[in-house]
């Protein structure tokens, strides 16, 4: 397992690298000058600036020169400059990471807790009307397009009953927490102001639940499965025998044990829900990075949608290793070579 | 071996015929022959500007009209003739160069094999959307581009899925026994390996077509896949979101989008169940 684990993680810095390439190749292959996508249009009659970036991204020299330029800027947090927001794109990114992190925590959340209780009652109920219904939802899951559900949420809770208020991030007529951590929760709390604190709790429960319901599917089939193996096991048929209570059982003995394996979906549904979030925020106008990368890709902001690809690649590649460290760590009867081959 | 192998091939009516391969497959069934046949008997055009605009749903228009006046009941139907089409030939070509790329890195193996699994490993580290959005905005936008963009984030799944499968499968006794009767290498893939590798492919391949009507859809309410008038579902998804308050004009494309995933979803499913019982 620790030969497992070793591979992995000397595989790792290949994946990036091999992320940074397929990143690289994109923006020369782009059907517009890779100059364009660095400085702007409007710039490009600007001899000074065109000089200086070719320069600095050694445009002027040859393919492999230019990518070993183009690691080099990399590596010192330079993605180039957006030209629609004419910021550095690197900055871009971490101004807008706090929201999207809260968003996608609060979705875990909502997505495994009912995910959870969602698998027990499919496992305890197996090939019956309960687990039929958790396979429906399931299935729903997977079929309804995020970002139309959005739009059908927002209709029906926002417009129809005025249970919840619109999109954004926190109420129109209220200005934004003073900056400390980025997350409009924690500094509304640190600024004591209560009517914000709820005002962004209440923003945040309808694109939370449209992000948790796209992984809340997963989460159930999975919990579902690893409880079915327990639920089999010789030690239930004992805790039986001594006359624990269903529910006892049920939560106590086995979700324990299914826990285990099912450990691994918070990385898992972590994959599901940067693809989810991308959409929601749009949905939502939540400013976090998918909004951005939507924004980026409409306008064909191509620094900007490099950016934040190579971003997610990276932020997909940790998930996966954790999960699957984590995975083989927990359960250490893991087939690896299995795994490994599929 | 091969005897059971044989068996689990030999389709019997009562056997695969379950309840969500018979839902599934009769929704997606009637799809195509709307998609086939709308031209004869839809009620309008769906690109006509004649219409009211923002005309509520009612008994001239069961859908409503779009900001244009174009019927959005018509246009819906119309949605799955970009769909289907686009969806079959992502699947296809995924199938096609996944299969071939995977086969081959699993019969060869060695350095071919090395090579063709760490382009598929890069390939997977992306988040299919990101990756599909940047290739597509790298491309230009356009139903073609995003098609291309698809096949792209795809093919590697299906390099990953055959590549085991032939694995697998060579080592069964049936291929041993083939080699030591002197089988040249291309009759033992072809006659000996290949015929046992497809049934997980065919129940990736149905339940991978919804997923990819549900990632043409994102691009192109995204605003990089089809371009207007097209009647394309993300397409005519976004243009609801711009008139929210009328709620109609996404209704529709939204719940064909719903159900035709649905009704793969439901197909692969069940075909899971059949020709792979023990996955979970």
């Amino acid at each position: 397992m620790l030969s497992y684990i070793a591979r992995r993680l000397i595989a790792m810095p290949f994946l990036l690298l091999g992320v940074i390439t397929v990143a690289f190749l994109l923006t020369h292959f782009t059907t517009a000058d890779p100059l364009t996508s660095i400085i702007g249009e409007r710039q490009m009659n600007n001899p000074a600036v065109v000089a200086a970036a070719r320069e600095r991204w050694g445009l002027d020299r040859s393919l492999p020169e230019q990518y070993v330029v183009y690691l080099k800027n990399l590596l010192s947090g330079d993605f180039g400059t957006s030209f629609r927001t004419r910021q550095p794109v690197a900055q871009d990114l971490l101004v807008r990471l706090p929201a999207t992190l809260e968003l996608v925590i609060a979705a875990m959340i909502i997505g495994t807790l009912f995910g959870i209780a969602l698998g027990v009652i499919a496992a305890r109920f197996q090939n019956r009307a309960p687990d039929n219904l958790a396979r429906l939802v399931a299935l729903f899951g997977s079929s309804i397009p995020v970002f139309w559900l959005g739009l059908v949420v927002l209709f029906i809770f926002s417009v129809q009953l005025g249970w919840l208020p619109g999109p954004g991030r926190i109420d129109s007529r209220m200005p934004a927490p003073p900056f400390v951590t980025g997350f409009y929760t924690i500094d509304t709390l640190l600024d004591g102001n209560w009517a914000a604190f709820r005002s962004v709790l209440a923003q945040m429960i309808l694109p939370a639940c449209v992000l948790g319901w796209t992984v809340t599917g997963i989460v159930s089939r999975m919990v579902r499965a690893s409880m079915l193996d327990v639920l089999s096991q010789e030690y239930i048929l004992a805790a039986r025998a001594k006359g624990a209570g269903e529910l006892r059982i049920l939560l106590h003995h086995a979700l324990r044990n299914a826990m285990l394996p099912t450990l691994t979906i918070l990385g898992f549904s972590f994959a599901y829900l940067i693809t989810g979030a991308i959409l929601t925020e749009t949905i939502f106008a939540w400013p976090g990075i998918g909004s951005y990368a939507v924004a980026a890709a409409r306008g064909l902001d191509h620094p900007a949608i490099i950016g934040v690809t190579i971003v997610g690649g990276m932020a997909f590649l940790i998930s996966n290793l954790v999960t699957d460290i984590t995975y083989a760590l927990v359960d250490p009867r893991v087939k690896i070579g299995a795994r490994a081959a599929q | 071996m091969s005897e059971v192998a044989g068996r689990r091939h030999q389709i019997s009516l009562p056997q695969w015929a379950t309840l969500p391969v018979v839902v599934g497959g009769f929704i997606v069934m009637a799809w195509i022959i709307i998609g086939l046949t709308v031209p004869l008997w839809a009620p309008y055009d769906p690109t006509m500007l004649a219409g009211r605009r923002f005309v509520p749903p009612g008994a001239e228009h069961w859908l409503g009209t779009d900001a244009l006046g174009r019927d959005v009941f018509t246009r819906t139907l119309y949605g799955v003739r970009h769909s289907l089409p686009i969806a079959a030939a992502v699947i296809a070509s995924a199938v096609v160069i996944g299969c071939t790329l995977g086969a081959i890195a699993g019969f060869v193996g060695g350095i071919v094999d090395e090579a063709i699994m760490r382009l598929v490993d890069v390939t997977l580290s992306f988040p299919a959307i990101l990756l599909a959005m940047a290739v597509t905005a790298a491309l230009g936008p356009g139903l073609a581009n995003a098609a291309i963009a698809m096949i792209i984030v795809w093919w590697p799944i299906y390099a990953r899925l055959m590549r085991a499968q032939v694995l697998a499968v060579r080592e069964r006794e049936h291929v041993e026994a083939a080699i030591a009767s002197g089988a040249t290498p291309s009759r033992v893939l072809f006659k000996h390996i290949l015929p046992l590798c497809w049934s997980p492919i065919i129940v990736n391949a149905t339940m991978d077509f919804g997923q990819v009507i549900l990632l043409a859809a994102s691009l192109s309410f995204i605003g990089l896949g089809a371009v207007p008038p097209t009647p394309e579902w993300g397409q005519m998804i976004s243009d609801g979101a711009l008139h929210f308050y009328r709620w109609w004009i996404a209704a529709g494309p939204g719940i064909a989008i719903l159900t035709i995933v649905l009704g793969f979803n439901f197909l692969g499913d069940g075909l899971r169940d059949y020709l792979d019982p023990r996955s979970p």
